[in-house]
């Protein structure tokens, strides 16, 4: 199983984590590495075998409609790396034509 | 203070008869941790002011109380705990650079439930970064070392927690454990660790690794311990919709049952190539001490168990994808200075994140990526099923499986930091319990060249009495549990 930079590229691009030339050629190697391992899931007796996505017999868990008291605002926004009038606030999404 | 009055059960009573003081034990562990932990790096913070206010309150309470006992289980106990979960007001960090400063604003479920049982919270506990890792050197502050030898690692990702209670500067502590980060520490420590059935203790405020797997569980130098602090922390939470609905048991009354009848398996895979000969050598030994006090003892297999660690490579991995994709500086924890929302994302989070981390989220991307789903993911998780009808078969005709903890005692420092895969194999053995949701308790049975190596034993879903009876008969046949490391000798 062999993956290029192009794909660890792309895979990084879709974890939102920016790699350097370094960390790119290591985890392509190591990548490889581990999933050649899983391929010995391949030799198993899999057809009619159900997924588990969890162990325990539980589907939806529902509560009472009942209003509850949720964590402070002030207490959480102080914990934000910056906010503004009650809301977190993040560096600019688009370019506006006006700047 | 003597070996033999260092369990909580010990302090407990000893307070209550008025021959010590929560003060005095609360003194005695901190000067314990100013002697010991600069070496050991166990603990990330400790919280000197709180505890010495509470224990002083205890001191009142005890005092008030003369001989009629009806304060709560642990009350003037102290307990460390892991740094994955959160304590209001206070540090939480899960080890990594990207939490560094945060202060959670609320507290986890079963450190409510610790203080509830009156325990004393003394400090949080090392980890691998986002409890990834088995050695505890991939936490963002710098390993812990194992008191037993500090050149080996003491096992991970509850590294701190287990050195801790080894060293004698806590007699409980907790844990979490996705793939053996209770059990493996416990065994490389050689002190008594359980990884509880899924949903036996509330997840909630436990910093999120794989949330299928992810269990809390507690850590002690001997079987009554464990089983009494577990008894603090399990319960339905309807914080935790995968909490159960099921009673809790008085564990340490259970042990009183004594442990008749109950049969154990030994699974043939278990002696296989890759396990150390000393290992091999323990187990039977402890095997021969299950049968000498009337166990049935009988060989079983787990077939598919070699396929549960490429398996559970690819689920939690896939699960820490979706879960860390919290960490985006955008409402608590480090950012980096960005002029666009995303490379503030991939700049926070580059910044922020360790080489296990980056590696495990950019694998589980993969596996959940469009093309390869199938492939990996689900194929993953059909061989998880496997797992699970693996232990139905051998559980109907034993209670317990008997195997060790890891193949091997302790490892040096460094020994397998640049090799993800032979990291990743120490924990063949408890990896299957995590896939197939069972309890599994780790307790010392035997050493080797100074090392602790570490028995484990998994049972039947939410049937963890039958794991501590069978563990405490051990316990009172040998004396294992009783050894100290030379550091808290």
């Amino acid at each position: 199983m062999a993956i290029d930079r192009a794909t660890v590229e792309h895979i990084a691009r879709l974890a939102r984590l920016a790699l350097n030339y370094e960390e790119r050629e290591r985890l392509a190697e190591q990548l490889a590495r581990i999933l050649e391992h899983a391929s010995v899931l391949d030799a198993l007796p899999l057809e009619g075998v159900p997924p588990t996505s969890h162990v325990i017999p539980i589907t939806n868990v529902l509560r009472d409609d009942v209003v509850q008291p949720s964590l402070s605002r002030e207490e959480i926004l102080a914990q934000a790396p910056s906010h503004e009038a009650g809301f977190f606030s993040v560096p600019r999404v688009l370019e506006t034509a006006a700047e | 203070m003597p070996p033999a009055d260092d369990t909580a059960r010990a302090l407990r009573a000893a307070y209550a008869a008025g021959t010590r003081r929560p003060s005095e034990v609360i003194e005695d562990a901190l000067s314990r941790i100013v002697a010991r932990d600069g070496d050991l790096h166990a603990f990330l913070s400790v919280d000197e002011e709180r505890a010495r206010a509470e224990a002083a309150e205890w001191d009142e309470r005890y005092a008030r109380a003369s001989g009629t006992d009806d304060l709560p289980a642990l009350a003037g106990v102290p307990i460390a705990i892991k740094d994955n979960m959160c304590t209001r007001g206070v540090p939480t960090t899960a080890g990594s650079r990207i939490l560094d400063g945060w202060r959670p604003p609320y507290d986890a479920t079963v450190v409510t439930r610790l203080r509830q049982a009156g325990a004393i919270i003394l400090g949080k506990t090392n980890l691998d970064e986002f409890a990834m890792g088995s050695s505890t050197e991939n936490s963002a502050f710098g390993p812990t070392r194992n008191p037993w030898d500090r050149t080996r690692v003491p096992g991970g990702s509850s590294g701190g927690s287990a050195a801790a209670v080894a060293a004698g500067m806590v007699p409980l502590a907790l844990g979490s454990d996705t793939g053996g980060s209770i059990r493996l520490p416990a065994g490389f420590c050689g002190v008594v660790g359980l990884k509880p059935t899924y949903g036996r203790v509330s997840r909630y405020g436990l910093v999120a690794f794989a949330s299928s797997l992810d269990q809390i569980g507690p850590l002690a130098t001997d079987v009554a311990d464990c089983a009494l602090l577990l008894g603090a922390i399990a319960g339905h939470d309807p914080a935790d919709s995968t909490s159960a609905r099921i009673p809790v048991l008085d564990y340490v009354a259970a042990l009183q049952e004594g442990a008749r009848g109950i049969r154990i398996g030994v699974p043939e895979e278990a002696s296989g190539d890759g396990v150390d000969a000393a290992v091999a050598e323990a187990l039977r030994a402890a095997l021969d001490v299950f049968a000498a006090q009337g166990f049935p003892v009988e060989r079983i297999t787990l077939p598919t168990i070699e396929a549960a660690l490429p398996a559970y490579y690819l689920i939690a991995p896939a699960e820490a994808s979706s879960n860390l994709a919290r960490y985006d500086g955008v409402r608590y924890g480090v950012r980096a200075d960005a002029d666009d929302l995303y490379e503030m994302y991939t700049d926070t989070r580059r910044r922020g994140f360790g080489p296990e981390v980056k590696r495990r989220i950019m694998l589980g991307t993969y596996a959940l990526s469009a093309g390869y789903y199938e492939a990996y993911y689900l194929k993953a998780q059909n061989v998880r099923t496997l797992v699970a009808r693996d232990f139905e078969r051998a559980f109907e005709r034993v209670d317990v499986v008997a195997m060790p903890v890891a193949p091997t005692p302790a490892f040096a420092l460094g020994e397998k930091a640049d090799d993800p895969l032979r990291m990743y194999l120490s924990d063949i053995f408890t990896i299957p319990v995590n896939l197939a949701g069972l309890p599994g308790l780790a307790l010392p049975c035997g050493f080797d060249r100074g090392l602790p190596i570490g028995m484990q034993l998994v049972g039947r879903p939410f049937e963890e009495a039958t794991l501590l009876r069978a563990a405490h008969a051990y316990e009172r046949a040998t004396a294992w549990h009783r050894r100290r490391p030379p550091v808290a000798a």
